[in-house]
Parts: structure tokens; sequence; C-alpha cells
């Protein structure tokens, strides 16, 4: 075996600073331990409470019910459906605001974004007055082609974007402005056009920030509550989804409530694993 | 989930509500012998429907005992229920139907519920009407956009019992959380009728239309009250509940379209 000795060429200040930050992580001083195990135990005890008091035994059964398994599947496409959107139209709307400069840009990126903060319900009222049967834009849906948005899944859908879409754009639009635009200019210069460079440069670059944003966008479609009861209302098979299939199942099984839960519990946990480059490494995130 | 933890988070807060103006309450000089006289913050758990009597017969609990608040959490009694068995800090819990009663009786959190109300179904429809419904049967049609309350919900049940009774078979847009819900979803013209208590169309004035239920279909249900096994404040919660079957508690439910159980 080769060991490296301590380099030499460190001064001496760098060799203390070393030196202090190793002696940092042997001893937390009690004063940050303590609220740091009370943080611990606030986040991780309730995620033990679900495991404790899981039905293991007939977990099969509870989860087998006609309206899970409803659920599970509908929430499971239009997730999917509002990232794939998402992606369409929230990419591009990401490379504007990255990439180019207008009067009002920094307004339209906090308007755009105001979803991540506004509480969701308050998001489904909004999409009701606008979309629903006797809202702005809803009303002539309703008049001139007899198409009523809410109650459907595609209320479902439209609730999840709104609530999932500004997610996918921060993330991409980050990785945008710190990738390095050399590589496009380079491709320009050698006469590509600029939709080629963002096919064949600038979404390969991004690409890793853009699978991210799109597994973060799917996980909130997926975890979407608020927005969806107020806008998409709750018929099984239609708009209940996963999250209101538990919040209803509480009322009745209770089990079925648990169970529902683990499986959502588990999608979190696969989708934190597939982000673990990003987010579980030490240290700040570039 | 997230609603849940909202409704905890709720929770907790009037509970602190409680403590400190039952604290305050105290240390008022008409307070010395609590016994005697009962003091302090009682929270009451009542069913969506009761939202406006419950309101009002609180006011009057409120002037006619001085040094008493009463505090209300409306909601599904079904989930109200759910919320008394896993520890919520209720006081009084008013139900929407016996079954969510006996939930809680069976949990060992209330004793002796008593029997204060009736309450019958009725449709209905926005002002404009667009869907032109005059009848029951006209909710059977595919055209019409109907909201029902959650099968679990006393609502929901006696709607059930109602479109039975009719031998009709109604396939709602959305199931609502309570009653309530049903009736925004109406004021909003977002569904084209809904069936809800006789008393919450009374209740909504000119915001709704009614179409009644003929008696032969129509179905009810009894509004069961009891005090909280552990609460806190159990002279006042005992008080609160008498008011309510007194001939004073009465009234107002009468004049806001109650009928006697």
């Amino acid at each position: 075996m080769v060991t490296f000795p301590a380099p030499s060429h460190l001064t001496a200040r760098e060799r203390a600073r070393r030196t202090a930050r190793g002696g940092a992580s042997r001893s937390v001083p009690a004063p940050l331990l303590v609220p740091a195990l009370i943080a611990v135990g606030f986040l991780v005890l309730p995620l033990a409470g679900l495991l404790i008091r899981a039905p293991w035994s007939r977990l099969g059964a509870a989860l087998s019910g006609s309206d899970a398994t409803q659920a599970l599947v509908l929430s499971l496409w239009t997730a999917s459906a509002s990232t794939a959107i998402s992606l369409v139209i929230g990419v591009p709307l990401a490379w504007v605001l990255a990439r180019s400069s207008f009067p009002g840009q920094r307004l339209l990126r906090a308007l755009v974004t105001l979803p991540l903060v506004l509480p969701p319900v308050v998001g489904g009222v909004a999409l009701l007055l606008a979309f629903g049967r006797t809202g702005f834009l809803g009303r002539y849906l309703d008049s001139w082609f007899g198409l009523t948005i809410p109650f459907t899944p595609i209320a479902v859908v439209m609730a999840e974007t709104f609530v999932a879409m500004p997610f996918l754009i921060i993330t991409v639009e980050g990785a945008l402005r710190s990738a390095d635009q050399g590589f496009e200019e380079a491709a320009a210069t050698l006469g590509a056009k600029r939709m080629t460079v963002f096919r064949r440069v600038t979404v390969p670059l991004i690409a890793p920030s853009l699978g991210a944003g799109a597994v973060l966008c799917w996980a909130r479609a997926l975890g979407e509550f608020g927005a969806t009861i107020t806008f998409a209302g709750s018929f099984p098979g239609q708009t209940e989804t996963m999250p209101i299939a538990v919040y209803y199942a509480l009322e009745t099984d209770p089990d079925a409530a648990i169970a529902l839960s683990l499986v959502l519990l588990f999608v979190s946990v696969v989708v934190l694993v597939s982000l673990r480059d990003r987010w579980l490494r030490r240290g700040p995130v570039p | 989930m997230r609603r849940s933890a909202v409704i905890a988070a709720g929770l907790a807060a009037v509970a602190v509500a409680g403590c400190s103006s039952s604290g305050s309450g105290s240390s008022s000089p008409s307070a010395s012998s609590s016994a005697a006289s009962p003091t302090g913050t009682i929270t009451v758990f009542a069913a969506s429907s009761l939202m406006g009597t419950f309101t009002q017969l609180g006011q009057q609990f409120d002037a006619a005992h001085p040094g008493d608040t009463v505090k209300f959490s409306f909601g599904p009694s079904s989930g109200l229920a759910t919320q008394i068995t896993s520890g919520a800090p209720a006081d009084v819990f008013a139900s929407a139907s016996p079954k969510n009663m006996d939930a809680v009786v069976t949990a060992g959190d209330a004793a002796s519920p008593q029997d204060f109300a009736k309450n019958t179904m009725e449709v209905a429809v926005p002002p404009k009407n667009p869907a032109n419904v005059t009848s029951l049967t006209d909710l059977a049609k595919s055209s019409v956009k109907v909201a029902l309350c959650q099968p679990q919900v006393p609502c929901g049940k006696v709607a059930a019992e109602v479109f039975k009774n009719a031998g009709l078979k109604v396939k709602p847009v959305t199931l609502q959380p309570d009653v309530k819900s049903v009736l925004s979803q109406v004021e909003l013209g977002s569904v084209d009728a809904g069936v809800v208590y006789v008393t919450d169309v009374m209740a909504a004035g000119a915001k709704v239309k009614g179409v009644t239920i003929p008696a032969s279909d129509n179905a009810s249900t009894l509004y069961p009250i009891a005090t909280i096994s552990n609460s806190k404040h159990k002279s006042n919660a005992q008080a609160f509940v008498a008011y309510v079957l007194s001939p004073a508690g009465q009234q107002v439910l009468t004049a806001a379209g109650f009928e006697k159980p």
C-alpha cells in the first residue's frame, strides 16, 4: 500500500484550518447537538409511527380494494402526464428566463414560480375561478364547446401541473444559467441554427438537471392534494388521487390509509434515492 | 395528509387558545369557584350542517354565561369522530348521524348521547338552474352534473337512502368532504345540483334554489349530542349540551328548519 504523507506544501494557516475542521466533526457542542437530535426525532419519528402501525399482515388486502388501485393508477398517470406537459412547455420557459432578456423578465420569473410558495388550495381556487364552469375562461369552454374541466382527470392533470411545473422550471433555469455557454457559442460559430444548438448541445448539457427537475416535478405532482381536491373534486377512478384517498380512508378504514401512505412513502424514498447524487451528497450543492 | 396536518395544527391552536383563555377566566373575580359557575373555553365539534345554528347558539350561550366562550370546529361528522377517537381536544360532539356518535361512544370517548334534532334532504340548484332541474328524478339524467357528500359522511349516506327510496341511479361528478362544500359547488355553479339538508338550502338564502324531495322518497337523519369523557371543562360542556336541548336552543334549531327528533 502506498501511503500519502500530509502535503508539505500547505501553509501553516491551511494546515491549522484543516485540523480545526477535523476536530469540529469529532465533537459537536451540546448547544448544537441537542436541538439537532430533537430535529432528527421530529422528522424521523412520525415515519417510524407509520411503519409501526402498518397493518403488515393485511397490507395486500388493504391495498387491493378497488378504490386504492384506482387511486394509484390515476395518480401515476396524471403525475406522469403533468410531468410530460411541464417538460414540453416548462423547459422552453426556463430557457427564455435564463437566456434572453426583456423588460419585466424578473417579474415574469416571480409570477411563474409563485405556485412554489402559494398554498396549493389557493391555486385550486384560482384554477376554479379561471377554468371552472362559471370561471372567466371556463364559461366559454362550456358555452362554446360544451366542455367542463372540473371533476375530470384533465382537471387533476391541470392542478398537478400548476403546482409542480415551477419545480422543473427553476431547476432547469438554474442549470442553464450555470452551464458553460462556450459549447453553444462554438456550435453556433460552426453554423448550427439556434434550435439545433438547443437540441444537440444545450439539452444534453443540462440533461442531469433536466432529469432531476422532472423527478422532482413528478413527485410533487404525485403528492398534490389541495389544488386537486379544490379544482377537480373527488370521485373514485375519476379524480380521487392517492393523497385524497389517504385522507378519506382515514375516516373509514385507517388501515387502508396507512397502507396507502406506505406506498407513497416508498415512492418518495425511491425518488430521493434517484436524486442522491444531487441531494444526498455531502457538502454544498453546486 | 397535508389537510390533516393543517387540522392538527388548527386543533393545537384551539387547544392553546383554550388554555390561555381559561387561565384568564380563572383570574377574574367572578370565577373564584369554578364548580358552581363553570367558566372557560369549551370546544364543540359539530357537523357542518350545524354551522349556522350552532354559531348562533354559541353566541347566545356566551351571552347567558359571562366568562364562558364556546369555540367550534365544524366538519364532516365522520372526520370529527375520527379526530375525537384519535384524542382531539373536544369537549362536546354534535354529530349528524347516530353512526358517527356510536363510533365515539364505542371508543369510550363519550357516553349516553341525546338526540336533539332531525333533518331531511332537499335538492339544491344554482339560482339560474342551468340544467332545469325540477324534480329529484332529473338528477338521474346523465346531462345533469350532481355533487354529493362522501358516502361515509352522514349527508352522503342519507342521500343514498333517498335515491334508493326513489329507485334512482345517480352518478355524481364529485363526492365532497362535507355538506357545506356540496352547497358551495352549487353556489359556484360548478354543478347543476347537489343533495343537501333542508336546513342548508334555507340558510343559503338566495344563493341557491331548493327543489323539494317528495316525502315518500325522502330520508332523515338524527343528530345526537354528547359531552366528551376526558373533557377538562365537564360542567361547562354539560351546560352547553343542556342549552342545546333547552326550549331556547330548540327554538333556534326549529327556526333554521330542523325538526324535533
